[in-house]
């Protein structure tokens, strides 16, 4: 049995990458909960999100706000590129097949992929941790970085500013009455166009967000965006597509089995978070909170 | 026209990819190899997806499990290709049974979703089993089959004797696709083939007519499996390998592309959309290193301008043809 400061700070590190995917995966879960549509260029904006950031630090040079200039510049810069993407191309697959509408947010990885590509060239890069957090806290014989606790910080706060938005505004109560009948809204006199296009923005300011964000903990190298996408789905799925503290729950569920399945059996670590999610699919297919389609 | 369409066009294929090795270089050899094979996992992929109506994100799976079975047959345990090859599809066929019972379960998005966890578990284990896959590294240098028998052949018929074991290894699996394509050919013209169309037509009807949906959608899903699996295994050898993304997720949507391009629910469609596809990708990759920025853009006019891919194209050209003919 290894010693519990050991377990403690294993425990924390699964913690961060968990507030990480949830921030990802609360853009996908929102999209597929009110547009019904499995995004897989969400990966795609986590890695722009990424890139961007690299980018606009290299732009302001490194000083005491450049990061988080960067981290919400690139961000908002994803999120109108969502936003444009939506609006010109993705609303015209709009009750199609699901399978078109799959295809083209592939189509949107293959190309968006390409584009970081010719931008900034196949090696890898990174950014060093914003000015203030760089240190490390030790507890319980523990070292854990500012950064990572800032993270862990930062993910709940999402979580209830997110969950406050949605139940108490009125654009929240829009976006969930989106969700269970778009028809109903739409005859109210909703314009439902003008909401999906928001909620897209949303999604991928998340994603960006979620991107610049990483990077001073993970290089951002091409393939970024591939890995991160199966992994937010594996999250999504866990904790119910669609239900937002589903993905909470699944993201730290997600952490947890990950850095300890590391620990105990490094072999089996990645089957065992996939057999997880078949496991979920099978038994319940909406996911630990989420609820059956209609 | 008449005349036309009463050229066995398939034999005709057929005969003329015989003479490929003989009229083109070596390279169109590999090319239409590779060609063949994909063209059988793509039909196998539309058994699916444009008869049935089943969008699985995770066929690549099957062709994984197809490639691995015959690769560790092969090399490891030295069995000849004739048994090793139908082993392929078996273990595939296993597989998607066990896979499909859950799958077919469940409704579109979480049908795609469970399919796509399932062939990424099968990736997982590739990806991580040393000792039996490879593990990261794959399994390179899987034998050709003995083509010894060939040489006694060779003695008595022309044309056969004077290729290179990889010009053999194409013209056995000419001979190995044709047959399954053919198989399919009859499986979807059959009364079941009929019934999976029903179904992808309307699966509540076909409930009311007292059709046992779930269990025609899981042998779709076998038989569609078991074709991929015999894919795979052609195309480890054709590989000179057998690598984890095989069943890598982005693999199984290179598929559906595939099948997309050349025309869902057409049968020939898969098997265009494999050609045309490959054909590109060789002529773009001599120019740009940039062949997915192309293939995603290619994807998006075809979702948006040309939806029934090109043999919907040609078809609605055809009939457009006939229309003026018939005006005039």
């Amino acid at each position: 049995m290894p010693d519990l400061s050991f377990v403690f700070a294993q425990s924390l590190s699964g913690l961060t990458a968990a507030m990480f995917l949830f921030l990802i995966a609360s853009g996908l879960s929102l999209i597929f909960g009110v547009l019904r549509v499995l995004n897989f260029a969400h990966g795609t904006f986590y890695m722009l999100g990424a890139y961007s950031a690299y980018q606009i630090v290299q732009w302001l040079g490194t000083g005491p706000v450049s990061f988080w200039v960067a981290a919400f510049g690139a961000a908002a810069g994803v999120a109108l590129l969502g936003g444009i993407v939506e609006r010109f191309l993705f609303q015209r697959l709009y009750g199609k097949e699901e399978l078109y509408q799959l295809l083209f947010t592939y189509a949107l990885v293959l190309v968006l992929g390409d584009v970081a590509k010719i931008i900034w060239g196949t090696q890898q890069k990174s950014l060093s941790r914003p000015p203030g957090l760089t240190g490390a806290l030790s507890l319980f014989g523990a070292t854990i970085p500012y950064y990572n606790l800032f993270i862990i910080l930062l993910g709940p706060a999402i979580a209830l500013g997110f969950w406050f938005a949605l139940q108490r505004t009125r654009a929240g109560r829009f976006i969930r009455a989106a969700a269970l009948d778009r028809e109903t809204l739409g005859a109210l006199g909703v314009n439902v166009n003008a909401l999906y296009t928001g909620v897209f923005v949303l999604a991928s300011f998340l994603g960006g967000l979620g991107g610049a964000l990483i990077t001073p903990m993970r290089a951002i190298v091409p393939g970024m965006d591939t890995e991160v996408i199966v992994e937010a789905f594996v999250v999504v799925v866990i904790g119910g597509l669609g239900s937002f503290w589903g993905t909470f729950l699944g993201a730290l569920i997600y952490g947890q089995v990950l850095s300890f399945g590391i620990l105990f059996f490094p072999r089996f670590s990645i089957f065992s978070i996939f057999a997880l999610m078949a496991a979920v699919l099978i038994i319940r297919p909406w996911g630990l909170l989420g609820k059956p389609l209609k | 026209m008449k005349t036309l369409s009463r050229v066995p066009w398939a034999l005709v294929v057929l005969v003329a990819a015989f003479f490929v090795p003989a009229a083109g270089s070596r390279y169109y050899t590999f090319l239409a190899n590779d060609v063949v094979i994909w063209a059988l996992f793509a039909t196998s992929l539309n058994l699916l997806v444009g008869y049935t109506g089943l969008v699985s994100f995770g066929h690549a799976a099957y062709f994984g499990i197809g490639a691995y079975t015959t690769g560790i047959l092969m090399k490891k345990l030295g069995v000849p290709f004739l048994l090793a090859f139908p082993a392929a599809g078996v273990a595939a066929a296993l597989f998607a049974l066990v896979f499909g019972f859950f799958c077919v379960r469940l409704t579109r998005i979480y049908f795609a979703m469970l399919t796509l966890a399932f062939a990424q578990i099968v990736w997982a284990i590739c990806f991580k089993w040393n000792e039996v896959t490879g593990g990261e590294q794959g399994m390179p240098e899987i034998p050709y089959p003995a083509f010894d028998w060939l040489e006694l052949v060779a003695a008595w018929l022309p044309f056969v004797g004077g290729y290179r074991t990889s010009e053999h290894f194409y013209f056995l699996t000419l001979v190995l696709v044709a047959g399954c394509l053919w198989l399919l050919r009859r499986v979807v013209g059959s009364p079941f083939g009929r019934m999976l169309t029903t179904i992808r037509e309307n699966p509540e009807r076909a409930e009311f007519i007292g059709v046992n949906v779930r269990r025609y959608e899981l042998a779709a899903f076998v038989v569609a499996g078991a074709f991929a699996g015999l894919a795979g295994g052609l195309f480890g050898i054709f590989n000179r390998g057998v690598f984890p993304d095989f069943a890598y997720w982005t693999k199984s949507s290179e598929v559906l592309i595939m099948t997309l391009l050349g025309g869902m629910g057409t049968f020939i469609g898969p098997a265009l959309g494999a050609l045309v596809l490959i054909w590109l990708n060789q002529q773009i990759v001599s120019y740009t290193q940039y062949w997915p920025l192309i293939l995603g853009t290619i994807l998006i006019v075809l979702l948006f301008v040309f939806p029934g891919g090109i043999a919907g194209a040609l078809e609605s050209a055809a009939r457009r043809f006939r229309r003026r003919r018939q005006v005039a």
